[in-house]
C-alpha cells in the first residue's frame, strides 16, 4: 500500500446466505487484509458451518451473540488495501433489521456490492437492495452474481440475471452498474479473470474496486462548508473550522455566510502545516475571514451565485431505525450538518413498500420501514437535496426523551407549493411569494426574521427596546399611536413584510386593534404580553422580551460557548 | 491541472479531525485517553491539527498501571511538557497498595482492577461526558462493530445490541448526566495506516518500537523484559537479544519479538511479511476467545 493510494468505501448487500460474508472474508484474504493468527483463530473456533477448509466467512461475523447463533446482526467495518487502494467495507448483515444496517453501511459508501445467489437469480430482495442502493444515494453498483461453481459457469444463467437486474435498476434510478460472475468461495474474477468463464471479458471484481473514478464523483463546484467549531485562541484569531462538504475554498475567494447573509472574503486557511492555497472535500480545514463576521456553530458558508435553499420545511425521504415508531407532530430533534435543532414530521405523505415500491397510506413509521415524508423544523436550514449533495441534503432524527437516533433522512427537491403549510409556533416567512427580493433573502441579510411586538402603555421601554436590538444588529422601528393608531397594525405589517421588527407602542389598551395586528402578523410572529405579567422596570422587562422573542426563534441563538469567548 | 484528490491517508486524516472538532463543539467536558503508545501519538497529533494554532483543548490521561516501561515515563512527562498539555495521571493506588500483580491475581484481574476500575474511576472523578480513544476497527473481531461515538450507560458499560445506528458523519451526541461517550476517531484506521502516518508526520514514538539489543528473559516462546523485577524463576538468565515490542502494555504482559527493524520502514515491511496481528503477543487477548468483547462490556476499551 503506497502513501499515495485511495479511499475507497464500499458496502455489501445481499440475502441470508447469498454468501456476503465468505466474499468479504476472501476479498480480505486476497488483499491481505487478514493477519495470519486470526485466521488461526478462525481455524479453533468452535462453531464452523462451512464443509471447506477455512471458512472464510468467520473472518467477518464478530460478536460473540452472533457467533452463537450464526448469523451477523450488525454493521461490521473491514479494511483491506491493495497497492492502489484502501477500502473501508461496511458488511451489513441480512435478515430483519436489513433495512436499517443497509443504510446505515450505504449512507458512507461510494459503491456497494449486490450479492445474487446464481441458482436463485434476481429475487424480491434483490429489488431491495437496488432500491436502498438508490435511495442512499450510492454512486456505483457491482452486482456479483455468486455461486457461479453451482450452476457450471453457465452464460445463460449470468445473462438472464444481468438484463432482470438492469431493467430493475434502471426504474430505481441506478446509475454506474456492471456484473461480475464470481464464486467467492473458490475465488473465481475476484483477483483475476476465471478460466472457467472464457464468457465473461470484464475486468474482476477487485480490479474494478480498484478502477473506479472518485474525483467525477466529487463537486467542486458549490461551496458549502458548514461551520463546525469556531477557534479563538487569542483575541486576534479567528478560525472557522469545519469539513468542507463541497465546492473550493481559495484565499481571496468571495462567500456568504448562512444565515447573515454577508458577503466578505477569505483571508487564509492557516493549517498545523502551513497556510493552504486551496482546500477542496473532503478537507478538515481552518477558515479565516477578511471582516469581522459573527459566525457560529452551524452556520455556512457559502457560494453567493450557488445558495443553498434556506427554509423551515422540506420534503424527505425517511428510514425508521428504532422499535417506537415515529408519529407525525411529535417533537424530535434533526440534526442537519453542524446544527441541531426541533423539529416534527409534519405529515406522512406515504410509506413506501420496498419489495414493490407500492406506496401505502401510513400514520406511523415501523422500525426498518421508508416512507415519504415532509419536516418542519423551529429554525431555518441551509440545505441542498440529497441527490444534489450528501452532505448538505442528509439529516439524522434524535428522540429528545431517549436520546436515540430513530431515523435518517435524505432530503428531496421540493416545490413550495407541494409542501404543507408550516404549523409551528415559531417564527416563519410570509410564504415564498413571487418578489424579486424573498423574505428568505431578508431573513440572509438581517440575520433575524421579521416581527411584531405589541405593548401597551410602556413607551419608554419600547425606545429600550429598540435600542438593544438595533444594537445586536437588528433591523426594528417603533411605531408609536399618537397619531393615526387605527393604522398601526398595518403599518408593522408593511415593516414586516420589509424584514423589519415593528415595536408598536400603544398608549391604551385596544384589543380589537391587537387582534387585527395579530392576524396581520401572523400567530406565530406577533408577540403580545399581558402588561401583568411584564417587570415593571423597563431594563427587566426588556430583557424578558429579549428572551421571548430568542425562544421563538426571531432572533438568532447564540451557539454554546466558543473557546476564547468572554475573556 | 492537478487531480484534487486526497489519498486514503490525507482522507483518514481529515474524517479524524472532523470528529475531534465535533466532540469538542457539543460536548461541556471531553477528555483524551492516552495510553503513551503508537496510537496515542497519532491521536495527538491530528488534535494538535484540529485545533492549531490553539492548544489541544481538553486534558490527557493517562491510566497508570503503574508497571509500565521506564521509556514510556520518560516520553510521556517530556511530550508532555514540549506540547503543553494537560495531563493527568490515574492509578487506583487502593489496589496498588494492596499489591495487585499478574502473578497473584491473574491477567484478567489485575486488567479489571488497574486499568478498567481505574479507568472508570478516573472518568467519574473528572466528570468527563466524552472520552477519546485510540481504539482501531481492524484491531479484533470485537471492535469492527464498535461506532465512532460508542454510548456508555452510568456503569460504564457497553451494550452491542443497544447501539446507535450512525450514518454519514452525523454522530449523536445526547447524554443523559451519568451517562458517557467513547468517541474512537481512529476507527477507520489500520495498523499500517498508524505506521504510514507516523512515518510521514514524523511523529515522535516511544523508542521501544524499534528493534534494539535489549536484556530479556527468554522462556520457551516468550521473550520477557526484565523491568520491575520481573520474578525470574531458578536457572533463568537475562541475556542480549535483538528484539521491539508490538504493542506497549504493562511489561510484565508485553512479549518482545526477536526483530530487525530499526527503521519505521524496514518495521513496516516486518509488519507486511509478518502478517500477525499486534495483539499476538498480548496475553490477554488469548485467555478465551473473544475476551475482548467481555472486558469491552464491562467497560474497558
Ligand atoms: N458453492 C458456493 N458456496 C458459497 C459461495 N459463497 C458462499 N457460499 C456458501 O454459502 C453459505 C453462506 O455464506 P455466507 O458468506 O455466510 O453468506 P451471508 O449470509 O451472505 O454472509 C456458506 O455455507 C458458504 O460457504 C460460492 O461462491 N459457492
Ligand atoms: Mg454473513
Amino acid at each position: 500500500m503506497s502513501v499515495e493510494s485511495q479511499l475507497l468505501r464500499f458496502t455489501t448487500a445481499g440475502s441470508v446466505d447469498d454468501g456476503k460474508s465468505t466474499l468479504i472474508g476472501r476479498l480480505l484474504y486476497e488483499a491481505k487484509g487478514v493477519y495470519e493468527d486470526q485466521l488461526a483463530s478462525v481455524q479453533n473456533s468452535s462453531v464452523n458451518r462451512s464443509t471447506g477448509p477455512i471458512d472464510f466467512s468467520l473472518l467477518t461475523d464478530g460478536l460473540r451473540a452472533e457467533r452463537e447463533q450464526g448469523i451477523t446482526i450488525d454493521v461490521a467495518y473491514r479494511y483491506a488495501a491493495t497497492p492502489r487502494r484502501k477500502f473501508i467495507i461496511a458488511d451489513t448483515p441480512g435478515h430483519e433489521q436489513y433495512t436499517r444496517n443497509m443504510a446505515t453501511g450505504a449512507s458512507t459508501a461510494d459503491l456497494a456490492i449486490v450479492l445474487i445467489d446464481a441458482r436463485k437469480g434476481v429475487l424480491v430482495q434483490s429489488r431491495r437492495h437496488a432500491f436502498i442502493t438508490s435511495l442512499l444515494g450510492i454512486r456505483y453498483v457491482a452486482v456479483a452474481v455468486n455461486k457461479m461453481d453451482l450452476v457450471d459457469f453457465r452464460e445463460d444463467v449470468f445473462r438472464k440475471i444481468e438484463t432482470e437486474f438492469m431493467a430493475y435498476a434502471q426504474s430505481v434510478g441506478l446509475k454506474n452498474v456492471a456484473f461480475f460472475p464470481i464464486s467467492a468461495l473458490e475465488g473465481d474474477n475476484i483477483t483475476e479473470p476465471s478460466a472457467r468463464t472464457p464468457w465473461y471479458t470484464g475486468p474482476s471484481l477487485l480490479e474494478h474496486l480498484e478502477n473506479v473514478d472518485l474525483v467525477e464523483a466529487r463537486n467542486f463546484t458549490d461551496l458549502r462548508f458548514p461551520v463546525q467549531y469556531v477557534n479563538r485562541p487569542t483575541l486576534d484569531f479567528r478560525g472557522y473550522t469545519g469539513q468542507l462538504a463541497s465546492g473550493i475554498l481559495r484565499p481571496g475567494q468571495t462567500v456568504m455566510t448562512l444565515p447573515s447573509g454577508r458577503i466578505t472574503k477569505v483571508k487564509s486557511l492557516p493549517s498545523f502545516d502551513g497556510d493552504l492555497s486551496e482546500a477542496f472535500p473532503p478537507m478538515s480545514v481552518t477558515v479565516c475571514l477578511e471582516d469581522e463576521v459573527d459566525i457560529s456553530r452551524g452556520d455556512m458558508l457559502v457560494d453567493p451565485d450557488r445558495v443553498p435553499h434556506v427554509s423551515r420545511r422540506f420534503a424527505a425521504k425517511l428510514v425508521w431505525m428504532h422499535e417506537t415508531p415515529g408519529e407525525a407532530e411529535r417533537d424530535y430533534l434533526l440534526k442537519h450538518t453542524s446544527q441541531t435543532v426541533r423539529a416534527q414530521i409534519s405529515k406522512i405523505r406515504h410509506r413506501i413498500d420496498i419489495n414493490t415500491l407500492a406506496e401505502q397510506p401510513a400514520n406511523k413509521l415501523e422500525l426498518n420501514e421508508i416512507a415519504s415524508i415532509q419536516v418542519e423544523t423551529r429554525r431555518p436550514l441551509f440545505f441542498d437535496s440529497y441527490g444534489q449533495n450528501r452532505t448538505t441534503g442528509s439529516f439524522i432524527l434524535i428522540d429528545p426523551v431517549s436520546n436515540a437516533t430513530v431515523a435518517a433522512g435524505m432530503i428531496e427537491e421540493s416545490t413550495a407549493e407541494s409542501l404543507e403549510p408550516l404549523k409551528l409556533g415559531s417564527l416563519e416567512f410570509s410564504g415564498e411569494t413571487e418578489a424579486t427580493v424573498t423574505p428568505a433573502e431578508r431573513y440572509k441579510r438581517a440575520g433575524h426574521y421579521p416581527a411584531t411586538v405589541w405593548l401597551t402603555a410602556r413607551q419608554d421601554l419600547a425606545g429600550m427596546l429598540e435600542r438593544k436590538l438595533f444594537d445586536l444588529g437588528c433591523y426594528v422601528h417603533v411605531l408609536a399611536d399618537d397619531r393615526e393608531s387605527h393604522l398601526l397594525p398595518e403599518l408593522a405589517r408593511v415593516l414586516n413584510s420589509a424584514g423589519l421588527i415593528a415595536i408598536c407602542s400603544i398608549a391604551s389598551p385596544d384589543p380589537a386593534e391587537a387582534q387585527r395586528a395579530q392576524e396581520l402578523a401572523g400567530d406565530t410572529r406577533f408577540l403580545l404580553v399581558d402588561p401583568q405579567k411584564l417587570p415593571v422596570h423597563d431594563e427587566e422587562a426588556s430583557e424578558v422580551l429579549m428572551k421571548m422573542l430568542e425562544d421563538r426563534g426571531v432572533l438568532r441563538r447564540k451557539e454554546r460557548f466558543e473557546v476564547g469567548e468572554g475573556i | 491541472m492537478e487531480t484534487r484528490i486526497l489519498s486514503h491517508l490525507r482522507a483518514l486524516e481529515a474524517e479524524s479531525i472532523h470528529i475531534f472538532r465535533e466532540v469538542v463543539a457539543e460536548f461541556s467536558n471531553p477528555v483524551m485517553l492516552y495510553s503513551v503508545g503508537k496510537d496515542s501519538s497519532v491521536m495527538l497529533r491530528l488534535a494538535q491539527k484540529a485545533f492549531h494554532p490553539a492548544k489541544i483543548p481538553f486534558p490527557v490521561l493517562h491510566i497508570d498501571t503503574s508497571y509500565k516501561f521506564e521509556e514510556m515515563y520518560e516520553f510521556r512527562d517530556n511530550l508532555a511538557k514540549e506540547l503543553g498539555l494537560n495531563l493527568i495521571v490515574h492509578k487506583n493506588q487502593a489496589a496498588l497498595d494492596a499489591g495487585a500483580n499478574p502473578f497473584d491475581l491473574g491477567t484478567q484481574k489485575c486488567c479489571a482492577q488497574l486499568k478498567t476500575r481505574a479507568l472508570l474511576d478516573a472518568l467519574e472523578a473528572g466528570g468527563y461526558d466524552a472520552a477519546f480513544g485510540g481504539a482501531r476497527r481492524d484491531e479484533e473481531k470485537s471492535r469492527a462493530k464498535e461506532r465512532i461515538y460508542s454510548f456508555r450507560d452510568k456503569f460504564g458499560q457497553w451494550d452491542p445490541k443497544n447501539q446507535r445506528p450512525e450514518l454519514w458523519n452525523v454522530y449523536n451526541c445526547k447524554i443523559e448526566k451519568g451517562e458517557t461517550i467513547r468517541v474512537f476517531p481512529l476507527s477507520n484506521w489500520t495498523e499500517l495506516d498508524i505506521w504510514r502516518y507516523i512515518e510521514v508526520e514524523n511523529i515522535p514514538i516511544v523508542p521501544l518500537y524499534l528493534a534494539k539489543e535489549r536484556p530479556m528473559l527468554v522462556r520457551g516462546s516468550s521473550i520477557i523484559p526484565l523491568e520491575h523485577n520481573y520474578p525470574v524463576k531458578e536457572g533463568e538468565k537475562p541475556e542480549m537479544v535483538k528484539v521491539r515490542m508490538r504493542s506497549l502494555g504493562c511489561t510484565y504482559c508485553t512479549g518482545a519479538m526477536r526483530s530487525d527493524a530499526e527503521t519505521l520502514p524496514q518495521l513496516m515491511d516486518e509488519l507486511v511479511q509478518f502478517k500477525r496481528s499486534e495483539r499476538e503477543n498480548r496475553i490477554i487477548d488469548h485467555d478465551t476467545e473473544g475476551s475482548m468483547e467481555i472486558k469491552k462490556r464491562e467497560g474497558y476499551f
